[in-house]
């Protein structure tokens, strides 16, 4: 090593000695806003989830560049809730009470928010939530940035319907509460559109399930009675592989008997051998294919955080998008993070969707978004063959089942309630469950 | 047609004028397009609306041009580009880096050109019915057998009497049986529309016995509004054999279904019957063992990209040698000081296979990973109408037969399953004749992890591969081992077996997820009542 030179030593002490006192005084007076991250980053969810992780952790990089938030930078706070329903509860309790953080940003299954809602509730934490869902719920502390099911489950079978003349439907789900619920309210959907009983078959499967051989011999016979088929698939995660896989094998194409999935996106087809898949459709409020500037810029500056360009983006990622943004929007306008301030600001907000159009909150906590219906092609992307033509507002009770149809969610006074009755005008408060 | 004119131009001109009447019919969407030309509608293809392609597809198949069935065939199977200099179509031939060009006309040479240069004809569900349709009135009376087939099954039960006139063209001089079969099915469903009650009752006549769906649903079809007693009658008689026949195909489809859920049980239990079943380890990283099996087949596949059908024949020995060497590492690290004290070897293999989820998740990718199908794994093979068996399904359930029958020579029939035998029923007595019984354990238990390897090639095929994926198969793993009899290869296959089938034969009227729950409930009462499975061993072993 060469002796060092006095002079440099000293240029750069000085300068490093001015950086640290431009720096210091911002950070010590005003302490960072914090974001916790609650997504499982191990067990069965993580494929899922960790990806959504990441993309938080970007928009709060992003923001910061801009220079924080009320003049504050942001800080992440991640905690993996390792897809243990119960263990979603006591992390969200860390991150509200321990690290004390003014919004959250989480969860994926139904369950896992089921089990965070009481805490949220109870502490008055803010969540936002990105994940298509069955609807039927609307908290005051929750903010739903995924479809609920008059955005996603009924556009897709009006499409089915109307545009390919289906008139037999199979119903097909993993076993939990999303896609019964979903299925109860296209069922009653579908009746209520003349559709008979014995055109409908109903069928659960258990989560991972991979031997579909019976099941789908079965639509197969279903289809071959002489009336034109779908599949409404509500099956989760990675089991739609060996389905997709059989389906292929026993010889049953998308111009036979289509499938319409409502958890396969892009990210679940990075994972998979595409082939048997082309021609299947899936109903998203986003795709990564789809042209609009806004959507090539974020693709961008998630390649560029991610340090890979080969990573897909969906329609969850989104959702945590446009969720962020209103935050963002609401905590300026209230000029405070406030839980109560920032509730009641953020209700209609608006923002640009990725796909063009744009994304208000409504007061049931829910957002409008566009509904497109895309075809699965060999490069894993979707092809957008038909969409809504204007965007959707979420409707947070379906207006297809007996007992939620007369409710309604509205968090603006005078009514601040999240199932209220119309026709005899009261709220149910936590009763309606 | 009143005049004889020769055969083969007389199909010519009925696939014309079949044409000709899809054109007048789906007119109305494509306004106008009755000036476009050939080469108008060349140009219409590249359009990114997907009605302007609906009606370029249309004209061309009604050009009456040679080249119009090639084109279209393309343009289905995804082949056709455009290029972007010129608008000229072109045919991609799939290759890694650069494309290959070929002119969509008359199939010269254009050289390569880069993925950015040329762009695919994206194509939707309507446009796939209306080009398999086109493509099938263009060669119903191609050469090829295969491509008649296709063009016979889409002709099938369409009521358009020229199509019908063209089937019976072609039926005159098909020789090909499968064909022949779907022609004259597609004429006794015309026969069925007829106004002479005779004409109705021969139809009825060739389709009873027939398997195919189409034959049910016309009869079914005539039923809903046929007034004859007598073609009723007939009509209904056809229908109740038909109904018979399925029903009996569908019984033997549904026990194929249960030996392949079975054979796949098998598979994956019978590496736990040599390590828990022989040695009495329980063994919690066996569903890790049949993971790493499965990723070898994925780096295998990595590593031969091209060469996809063969990779299986690659792979099956690479995750024998794989997961057998990890066997032996973790036996002869862990395993091998905790003989004797089940408990805690639980709870070492546990830790052990957590390890190893984590080890791949770091290492290769928490994500699922993508195991491509050989192109003979795809498929099925048709028995009739009414039964088809899948092809990967058939031959995994052969591989799980061999597998068994080639470990059950190595356990009965070689010096390794001899020593193998002794140590497991008498350890100080083999030690005492001289059987190195710590090499023994070492590599009985390298064969147990081993044939588990084997067995994730084999579930690559059928399911995902992924970190998790070892978890799915543990419990159905030991459940397999316990119900079959510990100790007991036999009781291992007949166990899986058994248990497949009584899956599948309760799943039609239970549901998957009652299925699984009953068999598991069965198993319990089982236990209870055979605290020893089906095969119990005899003898001094057995109570030790």
């Amino acid at each position: 090593m060469s002796k060092p030179n006095p002079i440099k030593t000293t240029l750069l002490s000085a300068a490093c000695a001015v950086a640290l006192m431009a720096l210091t005084p911002a950070q010590s007076a005003e302490p960072p806003i914090k974001v916790g991250v609650l997504h499982s980053l191990s067990g069965t969810m993580a494929i899922s989830e960790t990806t959504l992780k990441d993309t938080v952790l970007m928009l709060v990089e992003e923001q910061n560049k801009k220079g924080g938030l009320l003049g504050r930078p942001l800080e992440a706070v991640v905690v993996d809730p390792a897809s243990d329903w119960p263990l979603f509860a006591e992390k969200a309790r860390e991150l509200l009470t321990q690290d004390k953080v003014d919004v959250v940003f989480g969860c994926w299954t139904s369950v896992s928010r089921k089990s965070v809602l009481p805490v949220f509730e109870e502490l008055n934490g803010l969540l936002f939530y990105p994940v298509q869902y069955e609807g039927e719920e609307s908290s005051k502390n929750v903010f739903y940035t995924g479809a609920a099911p008059n955005q996603q489950a009924i556009p897709a079978v009006d499409y089915l319907k109307d545009e390919l003349g289906i008139e037999r439907w199979v119903l097909a789900g993993t076993d939990y509460v999303y896609p019964r619920t979903t299925n109860r309210i296209l069922e009653a959907y579908l009746k209520q559109n003349g559709v008979a009983d014995e055109d409908i078959m109903i069928d659960y499967t258990p989560f991972g399930h991979s031997d579909w051989q019976s099941i789908v011999a079965r639509i197969k016979r279903f289809g071959s009675e002489g009336k034109k088929t779908a599949v409404v698939s509500t099956i989760n995660g990675d089991a739609n592989v060996p389905f997709y896989k059989e389906l292929a094998n026993q010889g049953v194409t998308a111009d036979d008997i289509p499938v319409v999935a409502f958890s396969v996106g892009e990210e679940e087809l990075s994972g998979i051998d595409t082939k048997p898949l082309v021609g299947h459709l899936a109903a998203w409020n986003y795709f990564m294919s789809v042209d609009d500037p806004n959507n090539a810029e974020f693709i961008e500056t998630w390649h560029g955080f991610i340090k890979n360009d080969k990573r897909v983006t969906n329609d969850p990622m989104e959702a945590h998008k446009i969720g962020f943004d209103l935050w963002v929007q609401a905590v300026e306008k209230a000029g405070t993070t406030d839980t109560d301030a920032v509730q009641a600001a953020i209700i209609g907000l608006e923002t640009q969707n990725l796909t063009g159009g744009t994304a208000r909150m409504l007061p049931n906590h829910h957002i409008t978004k566009p509904v497109l219906i895309g075809e699965i092609q060999e490069d894993g992307q979707f092809a957008v063959v038909w969409q809504t033509d204007e965007e959707v507002p979420g409707d947070a009770w379906s207006d297809y089942l007996e007992g939620s149809k007369d409710l309604i969610a509205d968090w603006t006074p005078p009514i601040m309630c999240g199932n209220f009755n119309t026709v005899t005008q009261t709220c149910l408060g936590s009763e309606a469950e | 047609m009143p005049t004889r004119i020769p055969l083969h131009r007389g199909i010519w001109i009925s696939s014309l004028l079949v044409l000709l009447c899809l054109f007048a019919v789906t007119r109305v969407s494509a306004e106008g397009s009755e000036t476009v030309s050939f080469e108008a509608a060349l140009i219409d293809l590249s359009d990114p609306s997907f009605a302007v392609k609906q009606a370029a597809v249309d004209v061309i198949a009604a050009s009456g041009d040679p080249r119009a069935a090639a084109l279209l065939q393309a343009l289905a199977a995804g082949q056709l580009y455009v290029r972007d200099a010129d608008r000229a179509l072109v045919l991609v031939s799939p290759s890694a880096g650069d494309y290959r060009l070929r002119d969509a006309l008359d199939g010269s040479e254009l050289g390569e050109a880069s993925r950015r240069e040329v762009k695919k004809i994206a194509i939707n569900n309507r446009m796939r019915t209306q080009l398999r349709t086109a493509i099938a009135a263009l060669t119903l009376a191609s050469p090829d057998p295969a491509v008649r087939l296709r063009a016979a099954q889409q002709m099938l039960g369409d009521p358009n009497p020229l199509v019908i006139q063209a089937i019976r063209d072609q039926l005159e001089e098909e020789e090909n049986r499968q064909v022949r079969d779907y022609l004259t099915l597609s004429l006794a469903l015309a026969d069925l529309q007829d106004p002479a009650t005779e004409i109705r009752l021969r139809g009825i006549d060739r389709l009873s016995g027939s398997l195919y769906p189409a034959a049910r649903n016309g009869l079914n079809r005539l039923l809903s509004a046929e007034t004859d007693p007598e073609v009723r009658d007939a009509a209904e008689r056809a229908r109740t054999h038909i109904e018979r026949m399925r029903s009996l195909n569908e019984a033997a489809e549904t026990l194929f279904f249960g030996l392949s859920l079975g054979s796949v049980l098998v598979l994956a239990a019978i590496g736990l019957a040599i390590t828990f079943g022989v040695m009495g380890v329980i063994n919690m990283a066996h569903g890790e063992l049949i993971m790493i099996g499965a990723y070898t087949t994925y780096l295998v596949q990595q590593a031969m990209p091209h060469w996809i059908d063969y990779s299986l024949f690659v792979a099956i020995p690479a995750a024998f040698i794989v997961a057998g060497l990890m066997g032996i590492l973790i036996e002869r690290t862990v395993i091998r000081f905790l003989y004797g004290r089940p408990l805690e070897t639980l709870l070492a293999t546990f830790g052990i296979s957590l390890i190893l989820q984590q080890l791949v998740r770091t290492t290769i990718s928490a994500q699922n990973v993508a195991v491509q199908n050989p192109s003979w794994m795809s498929g099925s093979l048709q028995i009739n109408p009414a039964l088809a068996l899948t092809y990967s399904r058939l031959y995994i359930l052969i591989f799980a037969l061999l597998v068994f029958f080639a470990l059950l020579v190595i356990l009965k029939r070689t010096a390794l399953g001899l020593q193998v035998r002794a140590v497991a029923q008498n350890r100080a007595m083999a030690r005492s004749m001289g059987v190195r019984s710590g090499r023994v354990d070492a590599l009985t238990f390298g064969l147990g992890a081993g044939v588990a390897g084997v067995a994730g090639v084999a579930l690559s095929q059928l399911t995902n591969v992924g970190p998790n994926m070892g978890q799915a198969y543990i419990i159905d793993s030991f459940m397999v081992v316990v119900f079959g009899g510990v100790g007991n290869l036999w009781g291992t296959l007949v166990a899986g077996l058994t248990l497949g089938v009584a899956n599948k034969l309760m799943e039609p009227w239970a549901g998957a997820v009652l299925a699984k729950i009953l068999v598991l409930v069965f198993i319990i009462l089982f236990i209870q009542k055979r605290p020893r499975g089906l095969f119990p061993q005899r003898g001094r072993a057995a109570d030790g």
